[in-house]
């Protein structure tokens, strides 16, 4: 059955899309920084899988840990360090601001990994229900992906800490009067966005050939899901995240891959202009 | 009134400063080499787009990241008219009506947005243009681009021709700015960028003038890619739709200092000549410097170049109206 298969890749593939955009939209969501950097942080965090798996033999899926602790303190730092500092600043300055980092991390990973495409080959075989062909190492990435971008849930919902970052995103002078030290709170946030990005990067790097290149790809990618699915949230990304993968999906295999992303931002653009909260955003929570 | 006479003056000083900086790029192919000459007529490119996007990024506020989309379409439409025998002057001024049109259009759709929103907004037409172009292989020749006839009468000339047709350019676009700077238009964006419902409701037709300042950031920017495409005979969407050059235009602002005069103009000519610079001297590492040169920018200098007098005390000539 050719549309059961176009619809599993559609969840597959947008599953991972939702991982993807998950760090992007929090981010966004909770900071008000478009992170032009967010795209190189997903890659960042392949190559460094990549570097683990093929020097010391680690897992792609074991390595997970460390590379997310990694990022997350990055990204902490980078927010403490210099973000927090044009936070109240023009959207425009921490636009600036997040593409000249992207355009020097960009140059650092092409002069130490060089810009040959990469990949980690898992070749653990696939699954052949009927006609419908599913790579496992495919399936494994995408269950990953659903069980962090969970993880993340029930981290915002659940956690004292959550709560202060969702505080934050309704009102940020409410938080503040409430004793929510809201500089720190960004910086965790921003922490958790670099986190999430190097864990998606970590199974990107399982399921696709990646490059410094592919960072545009990401973020373009991360740009549509946010705003189809709905901007600061999880389950937005995840209603994103698999809106573009079945979109993807479905019309990469009736007009064309090239044709299929044309649809994508146009879609993206009819949302923006009919229902700008997303797919499934409530109107005044922003 | 006072504001009239302290525009007047800050005026006359700006016009003084640009015409000195024309009189020297139209001697500068007595003066210098072919180098020179091309560095020059990149330079009245990029004046050209800042200026353009300092009308919506600068004065109205709204943070466009369209100004590739509106250089492709330009570039394009130029070079399928020339490709089809139209003359090359021909081809430009229908590149620029074309593109105003499709400006016009594109703003009353996305100029709802505000905020990040429109910026997205923008990202995303750039996106959908560029990908429009290299599909539909009939009409642009798609990923392997499209070549234009070269003008005839050797290098030297066409440099010449080239540099002058950018430098008028770039003199029509200042012009514009400085009526939009001291008109109604130049004054209710202002009030859009400090409170747009505070302006709409004092009367200020809002929609109206975002659109106009939406139409005036692009129609200059299609007649410079009509000229850019004549210029290097042969585009492709990756160079024609780029997102760096979209990203460079406000950065140059920026620098300069944004929702001036001269502000453009100052960031534009920094940057080109330390990007030349850069360029040349680290090429392996030139992006990384760039990067390193944006950040420190926004830390160091929060007001732009025109700033700096302003901030080290030289009293408040070329301090830009908040």
């Amino acid at each position: 059955m050719i549309d059961t298969q176009v619809l599993l890749n559609g969840i597959v593939l947008g599953a991972l899309y939702a991982c993807i955009a998950v760090g992007f939209s929090l981010v966004w969501g909770v900071l008000n920084v478009i992170n032009l950097l967010h795209g190189s942080l997903i890659v960042l965090g392949a190559y460094l899988a990549h570097l683990a798996f093929t020097h010391l033999g680690v897992h792609p899926f074991l390595s997970l840990l460390p590379v997310a602790v990694v990022m997350f303190a990055f990204g902490y730092l980078l927010q403490r360090l210099m973000l927090n500092r044009v936070i109240a600043e023009p959207v425009l300055v921490t636009l600036v601001l997040t593409f000249g980092l992207d355009l020097l991390l960009y140059n650092v990973m092409v002069l130490s990994f060089t810009a040959t495409p990469r990949r980690i080959l898992l070749d653990l075989g696939r699954i052949e229900i009927g006609d419908v062909v599913l790579p496992v190492d495919r399936l494994a990435a995408t269950a990953l992906a659903i069980l962090l971008t969970g993880l993340l849930y029930v981290l915002l919902r659940g956690s004292r800490l959550g709560r202060a970052i969702v505080a934050v995103r309704m009102d940020r002078d409410a938080a503040m009067l409430m004793g929510i030290r809201v500089p720190v709170v960004y910086a965790i946030t921003f922490g958790i966005g670099a986190l999430m990005a190097g864990a998606a990067g970590c199974l990107v790097a399982v399921v696709f050939p990646f490059s410094p290149g592919l960072a545009e790809t990401f973020l373009g990618k991360a740009f549509v899901v946010c705003v189809l699915g709905g901007l600061g949230t999880v389950p937005g990304a995840l209603a994103g995240g698999v809106a573009l993968g079945m979109i993807e999906s479905a019309f990469g295999v009736w007009l064309g891959p090239q044709n299929a992303t044309i649809i994508a931002f146009a879609a993206l653009l009819v949302v923006l202009l009919v229902r700008p909260t997303g797919l499934v955003g409530r109107a005044g929570y922003e | 009134m006072r504001e009239a006479t302290i525009g007047d003056s800050r005026h006359r000083l700006a016009v003084a400063l640009v015409g000195a900086g024309v009189v020297l790029v139209a001697l500068l192919p007595w003066l210098a080499d072919n180098y020179a000459v091309r560095i020059a007529t990149m330079i009245c490119l990029f004046v050209t787009m800042a200026l353009s996007w300092n009308f919506i990024g600068g004065y109205a506020g709204y943070p466009s990241f369209a100004t590739a989309a509106f250089f492709g379409f330009g570039a394009y439409a130029g070079a399928i008219l020339q490709a089809k025998g139209v003359p090359m002057l021909a081809a430009w001024l229908a590149a620029t009506a074309l593109t105003a049109v499709f400006s016009a259009l594109l703003g009353v759709a996305i100029l709802r947005l505000r905020g990040h929103y429109f910026a997205v907004g923008s990202f995303a037409v750039l996106e959908l243009v560029k990908l429009a172009a290299s599909s539909w292989a009939g009409l642009t020749g798609g990923g392997s681009g499209l070549n234009i006839p070269i003008l005839a009468g050797g290098p030297d000339f066409a440099s010449r021709v080239f540099l002058y047709a950018m430098l008028a350019l770039a003199i029509v676009t200042f012009a514009v700015a400085l009526l939009v700077d001291r008109s109604r238009l130049g004054f209710g964006l202002r009030c859009i960028r400090q409170n747009e419902n505070a302006a709409n409701m004092l009367g200020v037709d809002v929609d109206r003038l975002k659109i106009a300042a939406f139409v005036l950031s692009a129609t200059f920017v299609g007649t410079s890619g009509a000229i850019y495409a004549s210029w290097v005979s042969y585009i492709d969407p990756t160079d024609m739709f780029s997102i760096l050059m979209t990203i460079k235009v406000p950065v140059m602002v920026l620098l300069g200092g944004a929702g001036t005069l001269l502000g453009p103009i100052v960031g534009v000519v920094a940057f080109q000549l330390l990007e030349e610079k850069i360029w040349s001297s680290f090429l392996e590492i030139h992006s990384g410097v760039l990067g390193l040169v944006i950040v420190l920018l926004v830390f160091a200098l929060p007001g732009g170049l025109l700033g700096l007098p302003a901030r080290l005390g030289w009293g408040r000539a070329a301090q830009a109206r908040p």
